[in-house]
């Protein structure tokens, strides 16, 4: 069994983002970017199923810039077997993303598409669920445990209450959560490796879909900030405050 | 306009985050609530959706298959109805974030995901980045598909209405999925998202039985919900349900008490709305004193006992 992972490329999980004096956006401007932690635990995923002998194959794919390669390097040095890269220098919005997802799959045909559940820049969670309806395929978000059992995957998924399992009939896209696994680094014979690994280069006119946003975006604003408050003396000083504030009579 | 909200209900009642939904359906336009459940449970929600108010119908869809609200169940039945209604709204909970995204691929819309305010019909906001940024957005497609932050909107009243309930039908079971059980938390505790006082312990509580021994008493004594960070979560110190966070639960309580918690911005992300933000922590420079209104640095295994006593 195949299994598609796509990737993307987003600023780095401890970089603090600043909103752009202008409100167009938030400036990434030698800004480090990294690959999005959720996609990472899917790349990670993808190959412990490989090494299980569940997969035979895992093949990652990027919609972004050219600089997304980057990205889909570091996938196959963790791991991954080929890339795909659908260079676009253009915002591509969660629906056009899962768009020229489905015609990877049509193309590929994986077992399993495993994806990041949301991108940590537009915070969507969208993708996944949107590529599942374009593919009539069943879903598994928010996974924090996967196994395939012959024809089915079974999805551990975190929910609101706790945990949930559900099984998906294959093929079948799976989105992923926190708790899934921790990835692992690349070694650095992996890392050199990966260097000559395939890595086919598309754009969204080769899989005839239009990628023109839906979601205009008129600014963007640093929230209301909060002012720091006063730290205190003594845990007396504490309860007489929350007496204040009438939390406790 | 004429909106469709999907109410999420359990045991027979309607769950908060869906009268936020409500509030922020009806800022659109007239609002029709449909409840997609299985036998008694379903109706007896579908006759309380008919209370709250502002709802002017409620569409019961009662079919086993619609049940545990499987996605690939719940979807097509929702795509069915949306030839009648110009928008739908879902809550930004794991039922609603599970499902809107597929309804929206099936219309062809681009869901608008988390939002925090309804600036005019097709013009939202929401949150970016952890929440570090705010965008508007606006939509052109025809129909909107939106998720809403609950903390974000006031309940809609969940008396003074009286909606005629009406039965649909969809397609029932897609035969791609089935449900095969749950783990759930049960506590005696109120709902962390709509908490009117959470207490959330971080790593710095150092194991599970810490975790629950400091903070269990502490939240038994403000009536509080008990969160918890990542951190924690990913130490075991919690269950995953507790975590607060840009991709655990958002909350805005009037209190919120973070023990033994850094602050990362993606912490930040889920509770800097609370009215109030108490922090304790032994270091006098981790980031959670920069939004708390009251801090107290010091060990918590020692602060915190004191306060319950105290209290």
């Amino acid at each position: 069994m195949k299994i598609l992972v796509p990737v993307k490329r987003v600023i780095d999980y401890n970089v603090k983002p600043r909103v752009k004096m202008d409100g167009t956006g938030v400036d990434l401007t030698n800004v480090k970017m990294s690959m999005n932690p959720f996609d990472e635990i899917a790349v990670e995923e993808a190959i412990r199923l490989k090494e299980k002998g569940a997969a035979s194959e895992i093949v990652v794919v990027s919609v972004g810039p050219q600089k997304a390669q980057d990205t889909l390097r570091t996938a196959l040095a963790m791991g991954a077997d080929r890339a795909i890269l659908i260079m676009t220098e253009q915002e591509v919005e969660p629906l056009a993303v899962a768009k020229l997802l489905k015609a990877v799959v049509d193309e590929e045909q994986p077992g399993i598409v495993l994806l990041g559940k949301q991108a940590i820049d537009d915070d969507c969670n969208q993708t996944g669920q949107m590529l599942a309806a374009l593919t009539g395929r069943p879903q598994g978000t928010f996974a924090s445990k996967i196994e395939v059992k012959g024809d089915n995957v079974e999805v551990t998924r975190e929910v609101d209450g706790g945990l949930e399992t559900v099984s998906l009939k294959l093929p079948a896209i799976v989105t992923t959560d926190l708790r899934l696994n921790e990835p692992r680094y690349a070694s650095l014979p992996n890392i050199m490796k990966a260097k000559t690994k395939p890595m086919a280069t598309k754009t969204p006119a080769d899989y005839g879909v239009d990628i023109a946003s839906r979601l205009t975006t008129l600014k963007v604003e640093e929230p209301a900030k909060r002012q720091a408050g006063v730290k205190l003396g003594s845990v007396d000083e504490l309860v007489g405050k929350l007496k204040d504030l009438g939390v406790v009579a | 306009m004429s909106v469709l909200v999907l109410v999420e209900h359990e045991g027979g009642a309607i769950k908060d985050a869906s009268l936020s939904t409500i509030t922020a359906a009806q800022k659109l336009g007239e609002v029709h609530a449909l409840i997609a459940g299985s036998g008694a449970e379903a109706k007896q929600a579908a006759d309380a959706a008919a209370k709250i108010s502002g709802v002017t119908k409620v569409l019961l869809a009662d079919d086993a298959a619609y049940a545990n609200m499987l996605a690939e169940n719940v979807a097509p039945l929702i795509a069915g109805m949306m030839s009648g209604y110009d928008a739908l709204l879902c809550n930004a909970t794991s039922v609603g974030k599970n499902v809107a995204p597929r309804v929206a691929a099936m219309l062809d819309v681009m869901q608008v995901s988390d939002v925090l305010s309804v600036e005019s019909a097709d013009t939202f906001t929401r949150p970016i980045y952890a929440g570090n940024a705010v965008a508007t957005v606006k939509s052109s497609d025809a129909k909107k598909v939106l998720t809403v932050r609950g903390t974000a909107f006031a309940k809609a009243a969940a008396s003074g209405g009286n909606a005629s309930v009406e039965t649909v039908g969809g397609g029932g079971d897609a035969g791609l999925s089935s449900y095969v059980g749950a783990e759930t938390s049960k506590s005696e505790r109120p709902e962390l998202t709509s908490a009117k006082v959470v207490v959330s312990g971080g790593r710095a509580l150092g194991s599970s039985e810490d975790f629950h021994r400091v903070i269990d008493p502490l939240a038994d004594k403000l009536g509080a919900a008990v969160g918890a960070s990542r951190a924690a979560v990913d130490a075991g110190y919690a269950p995953n349900d507790y975590q607060v966070g840009q991709t655990g639960k958002i909350v805005a309580p009037e209190v919120y008490v973070a023990v033994g918690i850094s602050g990362a911005i993606q912490h930040l992300a889920g509770m800097k709305d609370s009215k109030v933000i108490v922090a304790i922590n032994k270091d006098e420079d981790a980031p959670i004193f920069q939004v708390a209104d009251l801090g107290l640095v010091g060990d918590l295994f020692q602060i915190v006992p004191e306060l319950t006593q105290k209290l």
